[in-house]
């Protein structure tokens, strides 16, 4: 057990060296160089033809200046490793935009992001494994294919739509105003509220959010259950397990479900990034101030230094999951630590 | 060809005999293609999406019919003139538009007669003193901010839902069948070194790459669709590992390797059959995801060029004009009953394509 989760943690170093490598890439891959991206902000581009001479060779002066300070004029390689150093010691640059060092941004803003996903991955698994275990129980019967129905309408209902409804219809506007149109905490919140009207007013601003980001989950992570317990219960040790007599119920939540249980904890590892991406669209909608909403503006601003570290991050907070995920499906299923291929 | 197809079918006829012998005396010549269809016909939810599936592409194919500023027919100054098929020809170099009717706008010519499609705009024309129309006899879905027709938006806007979900997930299929087999057919540092690109893809957050390539490039749809394909492909590639790894230690899999089959053979011909339904849950919800993306991208109003109109520029209207409701309900639910519809057609494929479950029913 203890080699296979090293030799796995040693596996992902070349992952994360191909995501760095990407990263690195997509900052090269951009027109111009960041130096002249951050002169770009305000003085070049739309407005070059107004400034004067004197003020345009300020600029040319500058972006000399940016380009020795982040090392632009040395060889790609050379830049690649100054960039990895940077990262290894949390130096991230500072932001085209406000020139607010990436790292303290991306702190600030990262407990939200993981709170919404947390929260949110909870409540996906909470009522998925239940909903698909019944499903797959009670396969065919008028309750399996109402929820089966049910978790297609959910799972095509697009957040984007879902999402903006709630902000027409339910949150102020010309009906009803029963959530907040967004934030994260009313505006009189203060420290000094006692705990139960915190909680309140907090779980009253978050409730839409991270409905919009796991309705989708719970459809299908329900029919994945529901497919892998019908594949389960297929097998030849169910047969033997009833024969012998054993209650339906062992049969059941002993052997069938911890054997339809391995797929799902693979599939933790996919749901991961889809909860980081899909936080973008809600984060933007809701107007939540997480890493998604930071991600959007950056990438509309072109304020690659941000979207560099977001991306960074996000992949390896990302891998964390996949390593999470696979120490799990160790525990669940010994099989795969030990066996190896004949 | 005929000796494959005779091939593939005898397997799939041995799996359904030894399935369900109720159905021995009836299966007899019958082809892979209508078992299949027989038994998706069974299920009427997936018929339903079917018939929606097929209504939408159809609404898709002949959108210039359905929302156009073009009359069908048109009668002006003694002659008869069809612009709609003009137009087409014209667009294929193959004539050109007559000088009398160059840069005319048709709905104030004087005519002696003209027929026009059912929504009489394209989703192109501005009209800025209705802007903000809700629902009405004249604009059915109502008008966005420039005056633009909702519903003819729509119209068009399924033109491109769905070739970015078709062209994005016929790309990501491709790539991850293929390396998907590979993987879990040969193991060893071939599986290692895909497993690697596998995680690699999966630990990109694909968002912020569909988001930060569009913004870098001029958006373009073509090039939407092919991120998507490109970033899209490791659910479907995982599952046919899975698949692969689980099936190639099978006791057919060993005799076909002892009979000396090669490789591909045993890949393509005889594990890819059985892998391919699992494959296709992975498939459909790739197309529903490949929709869902794109809605997602347009929304944000990233990928797809600015004057373009789609379902998700329209829902995006929305958000900042909270009292033209018609702008967030109608093209989000053009979203909805099109990801919906693939659904539930994939899932009654799926169950139709396996044969295990048949006679369980």
């Amino acid at each position: 057990m203890g080699s296979y989760l090293l030799r796995r943690f040693l596996l992902l170093i070349p992952t994360f060296i191909g995501v760095t490598i990407i990263s690195f890439l997509i900052m090269r891959l951009a027109p111009g160089d960041p130096a002249e991206l951050r002169a770009g902000g305000g003085l070049r581009g739309a407005g070059e033809a107004g400034i004067s001479t004197e003020k345009r060779g300020a600029v040319d002066e500058a972006v000399v200046q940016w380009r020795a300070q982040y090392g632009l004029d040395k060889a790609l390689p050379v830049q690649y490793a100054v960039w990895i150093k940077n990262l290894f010691t949390l130096k991230f640059g500072e932001s085209y935009k406000d020139n607010q060092p990436v790292f303290d941004k991306i702190r600030e803003r990262l407990p939200v992001t993981v709170k919404l996903n947390v929260l949110s991955l909870f409540l996906v698994y909470i009522v998925a494994v239940p909903l698909g275990i019944y499903s797959a129980t009670h396969s065919y019967s008028l309750g399996d294919q109402t929820t089966t129905l049910f978790a297609f309408v959910l799972f095509a209902l697009p957040v984007v739509w879902l999402g903006t409804m709630a902000i027409v219809f339910l949150c102020g506007g010309d009906y009803y105003f029963l959530f907040p149109p967004g934030g994260l905490t009313s505006i009189d919140y203060a420290p000094e509220w006692p705990l139960w009207q915190k909680l309140k007013d907090q779980i009253w601003h978050l409730f839409l959010p991270v409905l919009m980001l796991s309705y989708a989950g719970f459809a299908g992570l329900s029919r994945y259950m529901r497919s892998g317990m019908l594949e389960q219960l297929r097998q030849d040790f169910v047969q033997t397990a009833r024969a012998k007599g054993l209650p339906e119920s062992v049969v059941i939540y002993k052997h069938v479900l911890r054997n339809s249980l391995i797929p799902m904890v693979t599939i933790l590892a996919g749901i991961l990034p889809g909860l980081v991406g899909g936080s973008v669209i809600v984060e933007t909608i809701f107007s939540i101030p997480g890493l998604g909403q930071l991600g959007y503006e950056a990438v509309l601003a072109r304020d690659f230094p941000v979207v560099m570290a977001l991306f960074t991050v996000s992949a390896l907070l990302t891998l964390v999951g996949i390593l999470l995920s696979d120490l799990l499906l160790a525990v669940v299923d010994p099989r795969i630590a030990f066996g190896r291929r004949q | 060809m005929s000796r494959r197809g005779g091939n593939s079918k005898s397997v799939w006829r041995q799996k359904i005999m030894s399935s369900s012998n109720r159905e021995k005396g009836r299966e007899k010549g019958a082809k892979l293609s209508a078992l299949v269809w027989r038994e998706f016909k069974r299920n009427r939810v997936a018929i339903a999406g079917l018939y929606v599936v097929c209504f939408l592409l159809g609404i898709a194919l002949f959108a210039d019919f359905l929302a156009n500023d073009k009359p069908y027919y048109l009668r002006y100054q003694g002659k008869s003139y069809f612009p709609i098929l003009r137009g087409y020809m014209v667009q294929l170099g193959l004539a050109r538009l007559p000088p009398e009717l160059l840069n005319v706008e048709y709905k104030t010519l004087d005519n002696q007669a003209a027929v026009f499609p059912p929504i009489p705009y394209r989703p192109s024309n501005v009209n800025l003193t209705a802007s903000y129309a809700p629902p009405s006899g004249k604009h059915w879905l109502g008008t966005d901010k420039l005056g633009r027709d909702v519903m003819a938006g729509i119209i068009h806007g399924s033109r491109i839902s769905l070739s970015i979900g078709f062209v994005a997930v016929g790309i990501s299929l491709m790539i991850g069948v293929i390396l998907g087999a590979l993987a879990g057919f040969f193991g060893g540092w071939i599986d290692l070194v895909t497993s690697r690109l596998f995680e690699l893809m999966l630990a990109i957050p694909t968002f912020f790459l569909l988001i930060t390539i569009a913004a870098v490039f001029p958006p373009s749809i073509f090039l939407t669709m092919v991120i998507i394909g490109l970033t899209g492909w490791v659910g479907i590639a995982r599952f046919a590992r899975n698949e692969f790894l689980k099936l190639r230690s099978l006791d057919y899999v060993t005799a076909a390797l002892a009979l000396g089959v090669s490789s591909r053979q045993i890949m393509f011909r005889h594990i890819l059959p059985n892998a391919m339904a699992p494959v296709m849950v992975s498939v459909v919800l790739g197309v529903a995801g490949a929709i869902l993306l794109e809605s997602g991208l347009s929304f944000l109003g990233i990928g797809v060029p600015a004057d373009t109109v789609t379902w998700g520029s329209i829902l995006n209207e929305a958000r900042s004009n909270t009292f033209a409701w018609w702008l967030a309900v109608f093209p989000g639910f053009a979203i909805f009953i099109t990801v919906l519809a693939y659904y539930l057609v994939g899932e009654g494929l799926r169950d139709a394509l396996d044969p295990r479950l048949r006679g369980l029913r």
